[in-house]
């Protein structure tokens, strides 16, 4: 457990190999082999860490590698406190179930992409792989930090690698302009966030995760009043909504689909946008102790969970499908996490990743089958061609249905169990979600692999030769080729959803209700972290939450799965068995249709109010720079021209002019002197004669007349 | 026959220094202007030595040599300067040796 600084260096060793050698002298598989490598080196190292944390008697364990930055004197509510941030990683149950998700799903995202991302020239090959290892890097310091800041070190990493691979295919404009987008929407949550670690060294004067539950322990529960825990978390919570796509920040998410199909698996679907339910879980302890915040959680998480199920209804781009389904499913854990059930929140976050995960590789396997097109409307049928990209993406379907005996069902009847009991009326939209998600996806499946073909055609010539190669042609080189029709994937595009079809169906068992005859493993193995250590014996006999008999929580199963099972046929019906009704329904309910379809306008509103705001604002201050800054700065330029145009004229036609004065003086009074030089030496001999006539002259008249 | 006087010697002396003088002063060809100065250098050697003859005093005998050494010094120069000029100008006339001015 000593080495689980490790797990964050070890894919940050990788992207440094690649992204500083690897862009100039790698071959593709080199790259892929550095990137794969270290991540596998990560899960193993994660796997045993997690083993020793199990057999261990206290299941925390700290490493510290040494300061960042070394105790400064800083102010806090009572007096000068030691502000200080280790470098320190902490392993414990939900850090420990986290980095086993980032690094097996991460693991298995990188194998997918050696091959999805096969057509790509080489740079761009070994960049997307510096990229995806750095994001790892950063999720796994963002989950193991022990204190805030190493946390927040994470948080904005892996920011920044959303950034970077959504905007991935960066001469694309709407790919630019996502990153940009999932980027400042982000910016928004993490000042949130950033304000809230703030506050919370000046309330409690320390940034520990422990420390600062331990602290918060012994304040009182904020019932009534809204007072400094809940600022805090209300602070903390605007950051977690920011990276985990709640209303109103989840615009970002859709959007971030431009990326490459494995990132939006990795990044948008399994790790990253669970960040925030992963903090607000770490922070159980002062969250529970602001129960109007828990609140706000619960509520805004219902309403995300909804709506984007609802807007999921209408699409058709695959994956924005799924975009919209991840929003809703974060909703979910967010309503858990509010309603007080943070367990339930992880073991949903595991879950989720598993089958989000496989949902996304799925349809990139659907997408890389159709030569890049996305709309479902062109796919149809598509299980003839691709059996195993089928049967995969089947089972997470009905994981995330929830149908029984799978991974989602146990996750989803826990939240929906807990929040029944917390409010009824949350439960209800969590139900309706719960049949709009399960219409949702198998109206995706069914449009996808069931009905007729509706893509377009390949020459029937090669339809042969593509089938005969179908089987063995594991290079899947098309993009250079003709396209010969769908096909199946590669291998190594296909282990990783076979592996991650398994987790999605099994993955669920680790935390069997009590009502269906399980002891909800998962559920006690998290407990300790929701706790302050102190208050975890005390409240040891008391902690019994309000409870139905087994037989109302079967009975609420029972209808949940009911309404899931209704939303299955519904699609069914409407998709499989007759296509032309849902156009139907569409035009008859054309506003809602339009409405639904335009995503209830949340993007023209933030346009016309935040962006239009932003933007006029800031021509205001660009005409304010340029007339009265640049105004000043160029009126001095104007001046000094000025000044120097009046320096110069002085200077020609006064000091210059006495100048000249001078000279065309003597220019023009050497004309008068220059006859004599007539360089005749007869004239000059004359005038030397009457010179000596001269001076005889004189000097007989001084001699004889004086 | 009269008796030849100092005075007779200086008359013709300044008589044909005068016509050295306007020799030089007038006449355009400077080969004429070369023996006009001859005639002046000769006048004042007439000069010295008659009155050398009558203060009898030998310096002035001595000092007419060295004013025709000086003069044939002077020829020789001055007839090489004309050849000169006159291979560059086919011409002697004074007139045309007008480069040295402004």
């Amino acid at each position: 457990m000593d080495l689980i600084w490790l797990i964050p260096v070890l894919p940050g060793i990788g992207a440094a190999l690649n992204g500083l050698l690897g862009i100039r002298y790698f071959s593709k598989p080199v790259a892929a082999a550095i990137a794969c490598a270290t991540m596998a080196a990560a899960l193993i190292l994660s796997i045993f860490a997690f083993a020793q944390l199990l057999g261990a008697e206290h299941r925390e364990h700290v490493v510290t590698l040494g300061h960042w930055i070394p105790p400064i004197p800083l102010q806090t509510v009572d007096g000068l406190g030691a502000f200080q941030a280790p470098w320190a990683f902490r392993l414990d149950p939900l850090s420990g179930m986290m980095i086993l998700i980032v690094t097996g799903i991460g693991f298995l995202i990188h194998l997918y992409s050696s091959s999805y991302m096969g057509h790509e020239p080489r740079g761009a090959y070994v960049r997307f792989f510096c990229y995806l290892n750095l994001f790892c890097c950063f999720m796994l310091t963002l989950v193991l930090g022990s204190t805030f800041l190493v946390m927040f070190v994470g948080w904005e990493g892996v920011g920044l690698c959303s950034y970077l691979l959504i905007g991935f295919w960066y001469h694309k404009k709407s790919a630019a302009d996502a990153g940009k987008k999932a980027f400042i929407v982000n910016r928004v949550g993490d000042f949130g966030f950033v304000l809230g670690v703030f506050l919370i060294f000046f309330t409690f004067g320390t940034i520990d995760f422990r420390e600062v539950a331990e602290a918060a322990s012994h304040m009182p529960v904020e019932g009534a009043a809204f007072g400094v825990l809940s600022t805090i978390c209300l602070l903390l919570f605007v950051g977690a909504v920011g990276k985990s796509a709640q209303i109103p920040l989840y615009i970002w998410l859709p959007d971030a689909m431009e990326g490459p199909t494995p990132v939006s698996a990795l990044i948008h679907a399994a790790t990253m946008v669970t960040a925030g339910v992963y903090m607000v879980g770490r922070n159980a302890v002062l969250f529970s102790h602001a129960p109007m915040v828990m609140t706000t959680i619960a509520v805004v998480g219902g309403v995300t969970a909804l709506m984007a199920a609802s807007i999921g209804l209408v699409q058709t781009d695959i994956k924005k499908v799924l975009a919209y389904s991840t929003v809703s499913q974060l909703g979910y854990m967010f309503l858990a996490t509010g309603v007080g059930a943070f367990a339930a929140g992880a073991f949903h976050l595991m879950t989720h990743a598993f089958f989000k995960a496989l949902l996304f590789l799925g349809s990139g396997s659907v997408i890389h089958a159709m030569n890049d097109e996305q709309d479902m409307r062109k796919m149809g049928n598509m299980k003839l061609y691709m059996p195993i990209t089928y049967v995969t993406m089947f089972v997470g379907a009905l994981a995330i249905a929830g149908v029984p005996g799978l991974s989602g069902f146990f996750s989803k009847d826990e939240i929906l169990y807990r929040t029944f009991l917390a409010s009824p009326l949350l439960w209800g939209l969590a139900v309706i979600t719960a049949g709009m998600t399960a219409f949702y996806m198998f109206r995706l499946i069914f449009m996808t692999f069931f009905g007729e073909y509706r893509g377009p055609s390949w020459g029937h010539d090669a339809e042969g030769h593509a089938d005969q190669k179908d089987g063995d042609h594991a290079a899947d080189d098309h993009g250079a080729h003709a396209w010969h029709g769908p096909h199946e994937s590669p291998t190594l595009m296909t282990a990783p959803l076979m592996v991650l079809a398994v987790g999605a169906a099994v993955a669920g068992y680790v935390g069997i209700p009590a009502a269906l005859g399980g002891s909800n493993a998962i559920e006690h193995f998290l407990e300790p972290v929701y706790v302050a250590e102190s208050a975890a014996h005390a409240e040891e006999g008391e902690h019994a939450v309000a409870h139905l008999s087994h037989a109302a929580e079967l009975g609420l199963m029972a209808f949940s799965v009911l309404i899931a099972g209704l939303g299955i046929a519904l699609a069914y019906h409407l998709y499989v068995r007759r296509p032309k009704r849902s156009e139907e329904l569409a035009a008859n309910w054309a506003g809602a249709h339009r409405v639904l379809t335009n995503k209830y306008y949340v993007d023209e509103a933030y346009n016309a109010t935040v962006i239009k705001g932003t933007m006029s604002g800031a021509r205001g201050l660009w005409a304010v720079d340029r007339n009265v800054v640049d105004g000043a700065v160029n009126g001095a330029g104007w001046l000094t021209r000025a000044l120097a145009w009046v320096s110069h004229v002085l200077d020609k036609y006064v000091v210059d002019g006495l100048i000249n004065l001078v000279a065309w003086i003597c220019a023009e009074g050497s004309y008068v002197f220059r006859r004599g030089q007539t360089g005749l030496i007869q004239n000059y001999a004359v005038a030397s004669l009457f010179g000596v006539f001269a001076c005889v002259t004189v000097y007989l008249v001084v001699r004889f007349m004086g | 026959m009269m008796e030849i006087t100092p005075a007779h010697y200086t008359v013709l002396s300044a008589a044909l220094f005068s016509i050295g003088v306007i020799g030089v002063l007038v006449r355009r060809n400077i080969i004429i202007i070369f023996m006009a100065i001859e005639l002046m250098l000769n006048a004042v050697n007439i000069n010295l030595v008659a009155h050398s003859q009558q203060v009898e005093n030998l310096v002035g005998q001595a000092f007419v040599v060295f004013v025709i050494a000086v003069a044939a010094a002077e020829a020789a120069v001055g007839l090489g300067i004309i050849l000169a000029f006159y291979r560059n100008k086919e011409t002697v006339n004074i007139d045309e040796m007008n480069v040295m001015r402004w």
